[in-house]
């Protein structure tokens, strides 16, 4: 936060604008930066493999394990298979990830950002990138600080002809998830795929390049609302990366032998902990919005400490009241089981059961009816009154199905498929194909109103369409209602 | 103009050399990333002046160097639509009636034709769904002056009813009344048979027995015996729910002294250009016949 303004601090303002500072963080070892490594080859296998994973629907079918196919208005998930009506469970999951998202932070802190962060993730892969070619923190700054030569020449364009056929590919991967994996690989190469391919693998190589190349701890610190507010999910009892001030202070150079006499702490101010910080903060100042809790600090202090011979973990991971305490000559336990980590949790046990049981009942028949506008209904030669129906039932099985459609509140009405049937009978069958949307136009014979069956017809009533699948059983009811003369109608 | 310029001895900057009862003006030049947008879209302006229409003279506009029209655009649209179009529509033409409807892409072709050109043409008299209204008959029931089947339909809105042209279709139902053909009572007679017994509204006590011999006399030559109808002379069912000039006594009365004889426009191809396409007609026939009452 001091290298902001020197130069105009002197006149008593400061400048709001602070240039960037390129950080060159420096390669460390130790157990958070396995864990990120894990999490990072977890994470992009996922992403680069999944549209490539079949998954056997039966012939003729989509078989691609994961797909969004947008034309056709399908999300395919493995053995889920959702239309665009089911697009609240959509509401469920993201309820579910936000609240999962709460309840981590105020366990363990910004594990998010540190670790699973597509932005953290892809820029560490970068910059693993930019350490082969280049080389490791010090040769990078001594190569960009000194004179203009063919050897920082080659290593830059290297690392950016790298950079961008990782961007590439990452865009690449991207649009397999909206079309056949296989196919779209072979259309894109030989130019048949269609403009939206194209872009967006552009629109994806060139955001992955910009973001994971160039901007990277900016995107954190100024772009990404999640940093403005995590800090309302955190609490003294949540685990973050901290100094250990108590222990560390004073902090000062020297043999540790003698420092004890001298009034030192165990911090020898060697600066590893900065230099390894990927934002480039000191992370001895205390809690930083800039902090993405990777833990990468606390790898480097540990080196430097066994180097020492002092006790590791001088930076670790500790709750503030942990710290409180310690620095008090206390001992405070972990306190996992909050308040707050009961309410998330709870929050998400309702999101779960309320998405689990929605899904388990979900019902693979639909039954949709539109009365026709124009004309409300006609009165045909031998007195009966008729009314016009557009009828969508939704087959939402993977075999082609016959659905039988009755009506009920009608009495000694009947029904007739438009241009099709030649008399009307009070039950039609009809087909409809695997995984799609029938459209039938029925017309409805009957005499509404009290006297049914009278030659007076009298007003409009309610009439409700039933449907059955034939071979699965399964029932939908769709509430419509039947026009006549003397009523709401003419 | 600007007198003098110098430093503002405060902020270091330059001024403009403006100065109002001793304020100076501090030179504040506009950002230069503006001023390369300003200069670039002044730029881009003199191109766009150049190669589009641009500047207007009293009896027209320079047309650019491009000659772009959005009206020439139109046109050309228009023209492509119909070639695309015509590929579908010169088949219907050659195609006889019953097998554009079997053959499910040039039935959706028609049915959508149909619908553009019975909006435009047929729904101010017939309605929006074909429903009718008094004295225009309705599409949808089941009842058909003429006869429902695709051929039918297409003879009659080719050639019309009572529409001057040769092949239209004609009858007259004689003025029974103005004619002084019957006299008052039986008149009042036959449409007590009529209304009271074929339309349906028997009330308790009527005796028929006058009407019905009348109606036997005059009527039953085109209406057939028991109020059929005959579709070869266009003459309506009269035992039916359906009435094309409603469901009351007076109307039959009207009907029988002075009847009113509806006209349907012939829609062939006039040499004025005024009419339909054979292909747009016999679409026409096939959503006509697709509203719930083809036969």
């Amino acid at each position: 936060m001091n290298k902001v303004g020197k130069a105009s601090a002197n006149e008593g303002r400061q400048s709001l604008y602070a240039s960037h500072v390129t950080v060159y963080p420096r390669s460390v070892h130790g157990p958070a930066r396995n864990v990120k490594w894990g999490v990072l080859i977890f994470c992009l296998t996922v992403y680069y493999v999944l549209p490539w994973l079949r998954w056997n629907r039966g012939p003729g079918r989509v078989s691609q394990a994961v797909l969004l196919d947008l034309p056709n208005r399908r999300f395919y998930f493995f053995n889920i298979e959702f239309w665009p009506q089911d697009i609240y469970y959509l509401t469920g999951a993201l309820i579910l990830a936000a609240v999962g998202l709460f309840l981590v932070t105020s366990l363990a802190g910004r594990v998010w950002c540190g670790y699973a962060c597509p932005q953290t993730v892809w820029t560490d892969l970068f910059m693993w990138v930019e350490r082969l070619v280049e080389g490791d923190r010090n040769a990078r700054m001594r190569r960009d600080q000194g004179p203009a030569s063919l050897d920082r020449l080659w290593r830059k364009a290297v690392k950016h002809a790298v950079w961008l056929a990782v961007a590439f590919w990452t865009g690449g991967a991207w649009i397999m998830y909206f079309a056949d994996a296989p196919t779209l690989t072979a259309q894109f190469w030989r130019g048949e795929a269609g403009t939206a391919a194209y872009f967006f693998i552009g629109l994806f190589t060139f955001t992955t390049y910009l973001l994971a190349g160039w901007a990277r701890e900016q995107v954190c610190t100024y772009m990404c609302p999640w940093p403005r507010f995590q800090a309302s999910m955190l609490d003294e009892q949540s685990l973050i990366v901290t100094y250990q001030p108590w222990r560390g202070e004073p902090r000062g150079h020297g043999k540790r032998d003698g420092a004890a006499a001298a009034g030192l702490g165990d911090c020898i101010d060697c600066l590893a902990c900065v230099h390894a910080c990927p934002t480039g903060i000191d992370i001895r100042d205390g809690v930083q919005l800039e902090c993405i809790n990777c833990g990468l600090c606390v790898d480097a202090c540990n080196e430097t400490m066994v180097k020492t011979g002092q006790p590791k973990w001088l930076v670790t991971w500790d709750t503030l009241a942990g710290q409180k305490a310690r620095a008090e000559g206390r001992h405070e336990p972990f306190r996992p089981f909050r308040p707050r980590t009961f309410i998330y949790l709870a929050a998400m046990a309702a999101a779960l059961i309320v998405m689990g049981t929605a899904m388990a009942t979900r019902s693979q028949i639909d039954l949709a009816v539109q009365h026709d506008r124009a004309p409300l209904f006609v009165r045909v030669r031998d007195g009966d009154i008729r009314n016009g129906y557009t009828v969508k039932i939704s087959n939402k099985t993977q075999a082609p199905a016959q659905f039988e459609l009755t009506l009920r509140g009608l009495p000694g009405g009947a029904m007739a498929l438009a241009e099709q049937s030649a008399t009307p009978s009070p039950a039609q069958v009809l087909a409809v194909d695997a995984d799609s949307i029938g459209t039938f136009r029925i017309l409805v014979f009957g005499r509404p109103g009290p006297q049914a069956g009278g030659s007076q017809a009298g007003g409009s009533q309610a009439l409700d369409f039933m449907l059955r699948n034939l071979a699965s059983g399964e029932r939908t009811t769709y509430a419509s209602v039947f026009l006549g003369p003397g009523g709401n109608g003419r | 103009m600007p007198s003098k310029i110098e430093k503002d001895a405060l902020s270091g900057r330059e001024t403009t050399g403006h100065e109002w009862d001793g304020l100076k003006e501090l030179n504040t030049p506009l950002p230069r990333w503006w001023l390369y947008t300003f200069g670039f879209c002044c730029l881009w302006a003199l191109v766009y002046i150049v190669l589009l229409p641009s500047i207007p003279y009293g009896p027209g506009y320079f047309h650019g160097l491009l000659g772009r029209s959005s009206r020439v655009r139109v046109d050309a649209d228009v023209h492509a639509m119909e070639a695309q179009r015509a590929v579908f529509m010169d088949k219907i033409k050659t195609t006889p009636i019953e097998q554009v409807k079997q053959d499910p892409q040039l039935l959706a072709v028609a049915t959508a034709a149909g619908r553009i050109a019975f909006a435009t043409n047929c729904q101010p008299c017939h309605g929006a769904g074909g429903e009718g209204q008094s004295g225009y008959p309705s599409l949808a029931d089941d009842t058909w002056l003429w006869g429902g089947k695709l051929a039918d339909i297409q003879q009659t809105i080719t050639y019309g009813i009572r529409s001057g042209n040769d092949k239209a279709r004609a009858s007259a139902m004689p003025a029974f009344g103005a004619l002084g053909v019957l006299k008052p009572e039986q008149i009042e007679a036959v449409a007590d048979y009529v209304w009271g017994d074929l339309y349906g509204h028997p009330a308790a006590g009527a005796d028929f027995a006058k009407g019905r011999a009348v109606f036997a006399e005059n009527c039953v030559v085109c209406h057939g015996a028991n109020g059929e109808g005959n579709r070869e002379f266009g003459a309506p069912p009269l035992k039916s729910a359906v009435h094309l000039y409603g469901d009351s006594r007076e109307a039959v009365v009207a009907q029988i002294a002075n009847p009113r004889l509806g006209v349907m426009p012939s829609w062939e191809k006039r040499a004025n250009n005024t009419g339909l396409d054979a292909a747009t007609i016999k679409s026409v026939a096939l959503y006509v016949h697709a509203l719930g009452g083809g036969e």
